[in-house]
């Protein structure tokens, strides 16, 4: 539903978007991750068409956003980043508003309000003022509104940005149900809403994507991905550590005593043996009738991936 | 031969499809104009300021009128003097305060990305809040009608003068309103936007006051003096004011209004690109 091929924005000399290229089919949820100033916002303002690209090209259901701009638009619905809505209007003005402009009306217009009113829980505010709405739901008025048309691509700017836990919850799952027949982008800075809702992730640096993949395939560039954390008791670290060590697919292991316990932990010799290192690490355990309370594999941690591949650069504005 | 007919048949099929895409497109796009002239509009009559400044407006019009424009020592039933030539300096500084928030309000609160990425032509929105001020000035205009029904009631004025006048007085405040909509789409500041427009409108009336052309006319060719007093909204409002509707003062306002129209949409071109 949407591509991006090339796509490159300069403000005067400065590269905020270098040659972004990516595609999200219906039925993905693509998350778009960087540091602050990478050029996430850049990019979605591209993509809905809020801003021409200097050069490259966006299509949205087969339309050129630069050629055929309302076309691609209808099929489209965004958040904004600063989640705007005209203060002086009500809530339920607002989302009348964007209905009309979305050419919704009567009994279409009635029912698309109900639907985005009951998914974004607007109920008790609907004839508040926006102007008095606490920033939450002021965010959630904006995310209704870009429900309203129940639009088959949605960029999302951030949506889970100042809501309570509960609502953090909720936006997740919605995001989750509707990436199902949707194609959804939302970019974010909570990692875990990676994990929790998306099919695939992005990471950009300085415009540029650094990686692009699932987020298993994410986690799994983590340094720390497929090693195996024993944890024992009733023996001694120099024991623990020495047949340990004996592991075919083991590479470095360490093992020290924490209390009454000893924790190893085994790197795998190679990448991606996660499952087998364990297997052998478990055959040692049961041989040498050691007790232990805790065996896992690690997957890896995306903030660890993000923190490995962005490196901080105080210059960037 | 067959095949040609067919061929006619098929390109007239076309063109009546092409119509009708052009049709759709057309009402859609008055709809979506219309979406947005009443978003306007419901903001300026859900706010005291609006009522504040149809007050004020009438006020004034009411003081210029009965007592700097010595309209009942005149004892002439003409709104000409008294009550229309106030009007350019009225609307000197009531337009640009109607118009200052239309876009520089939808740059600062951000509104600007929400507009602009709904499937809509830029000129739908452009000219949607156009309309939208224009209609409210219209009402503030139409609300002056007790100074026509008191000249009515004391004397026997020229329907057909006063009706020019009013015409003339609402393109004037068009052609202010349409300045003011290009100020506002220059900058993300109201204020600044307001005092733009004050002093850009205030060019358009000097170059077409009698005193300033008296003076030009001493130091400049008279060619370059005309021109000059061409451009002026002044001088193409007098016409009306006298009672008199000429076709080159309504070109004259309505390229007013189509420029800056335009230039906004150039501007705010500019304003989305960077
Ligand atoms: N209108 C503009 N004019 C000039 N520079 C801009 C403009 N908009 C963005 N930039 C620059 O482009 C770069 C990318 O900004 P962008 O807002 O896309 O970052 P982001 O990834 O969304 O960051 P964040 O996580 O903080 O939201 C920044 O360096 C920013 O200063
Ligand atoms: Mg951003």
């Amino acid at each position: 539903m949407i591509t991006v091929e090339n796509l490159v924005k300069r403000f005067g000399a400065k590269c905020a978007v270098d040659n972004i290229s990516f595609e999200v089919k219906r039925g993905e949820v693509l998350g778009f991750l960087g540091p602050n100033g990478a050029g996430k916002s850049t990019t979605m303002r591209i993509v809905t068409g809020f801003m021409p690209a200097t050069s490259g090209r966006v299509t949205i259901g087969g339309h050129d956003v630069a050629e055929n701009p309302i076309a691609a638009k209808k099929l489209v619905g965004y958040l904004p980043e600063s989640a705007p809505s005209y203060p002086d209007m009500t809530v339920g003005g607002f989302l009348a508003w964007a209905a009309d402009m979305r050419g919704l009306d009567g009994a279409r217009k009635a029912s698309a309000l109900q639907r985005v009113t009951e998914l974004c829980f607007l109920q008790g505010v609907l004839h508040q003022s926006v102007d008095t709405l606490s920033k939450g739901f002021r965010h959630r008025t904006c995310l209704a509104q870009s429900l309203i048309h129940d639009p088959e691509v949605l960029v999302l700017d951030e949506p889970t940005d100042g809501l309570d836990p509960n609502q953090k919850h909720e936006i997740r799952q919605l995001i989750k149900r509707m990436g199902e027949t949707k194609a959804i982008v939302f970019s974010t800075h909570i990692l875990e809403e990676v994990e929790a809702c998306c099919s695939r992730a992005i990471i950009i640096d300085r415009g540029r994507v650094v990686t692009d993949g699932t987020p298993e395939q994410l986690k799994a560039k983590d340094d720390d991905a497929g090693m195996v954390t024993l944890r024992v008791h009733g023996v001694d670290a120099g024991t623990v550590q020495a047949k340990l060590s004996q592991v075919v697919e083991a590479g470095r292991v360490t093992a020290s005593a924490e209390g009454t316990r000893v924790v190893a932990r085994v790197e795998a010799r190679r990448r991606g043996e996660g499952g087998d290192l364990a297997n052998a690490v478990a055959e040692v355990v049961h041989r040498e009738r050691w007790r232990f309370d805790e065996l896992h594999t690690e997957e890896g941690r995306l903030d660890n991936v993000f923190r490995k591949i962005t490196r901080p650069d105080s210059a960037r504005s | 031969m067959e095949g040609t007919g067919r061929g006619v048949v098929v390109r007239r099929m076309k063109a009546t499809r092409f119509m009708d895409q052009e049709r759709t497109n057309m009402s859609e796009g008055l709809r979506n104009m219309w979406a947005i002239s009443r978003r306007e509009l419901g903001g300026y009559f859900n706010s005291p300021v609006a009522y504040v400044f149809i007050v004020i407006f009438l006020l004034l019009n009411g003081f210029f009128t009965f007592s700097l424009g010595y309209y009942f020592e005149r004892g002439q039933a003409s709104l000409a003097e008294p009550f229309f030539s106030w009007h350019p300096w009225l609307y000197l500084f009531l337009v640009p305060s109607v118009g200052m928030r239309l876009w520089a309000e939808e740059r600062r609160s951000g509104t600007l990305e929400l507009l602009l990425t709904m499937p809509i032509a830029p000129w739908q929105a452009i000219v949607g809040k156009f309309l939208a001020s224009w209609i409210f000035l219209g009402i503030a205009l139409v609300l002056t009608f007790p100074i026509v029904l008191t000249t009515a009631y004391l004397g026997d004025p020229d329907n057909g003068s006063v009706l020019a006048g009013y015409l003339g007085s609402f393109l004037l405040a068009g052609a202010y309103l349409g300045v003011t909509e290009l100020m506002s789409a220059v900058t993300r500041n109201q204020i600044i936007a307001f005092i733009i427009s004050v002093v850009v409108c205030f060019f358009l009336i000097l170059c077409g006051w009698e005193p300033v052309t008296q003076f030009l006319v001493n130091h400049l060719p008279d060619g370059v003096v005309s021109l000059v007093k061409g451009l002026s909204t002044w001088y193409h409002f007098l016409a009306f004011q006298r009672g008199v509707i000429d076709v080159r003062d309504l070109l004259y306002f309505g390229s007013v209004m189509g420029f800056s129209l335009f230039a906004t949409s150039v501007v705010l071109r500019g304003v989305r690109g960077a």
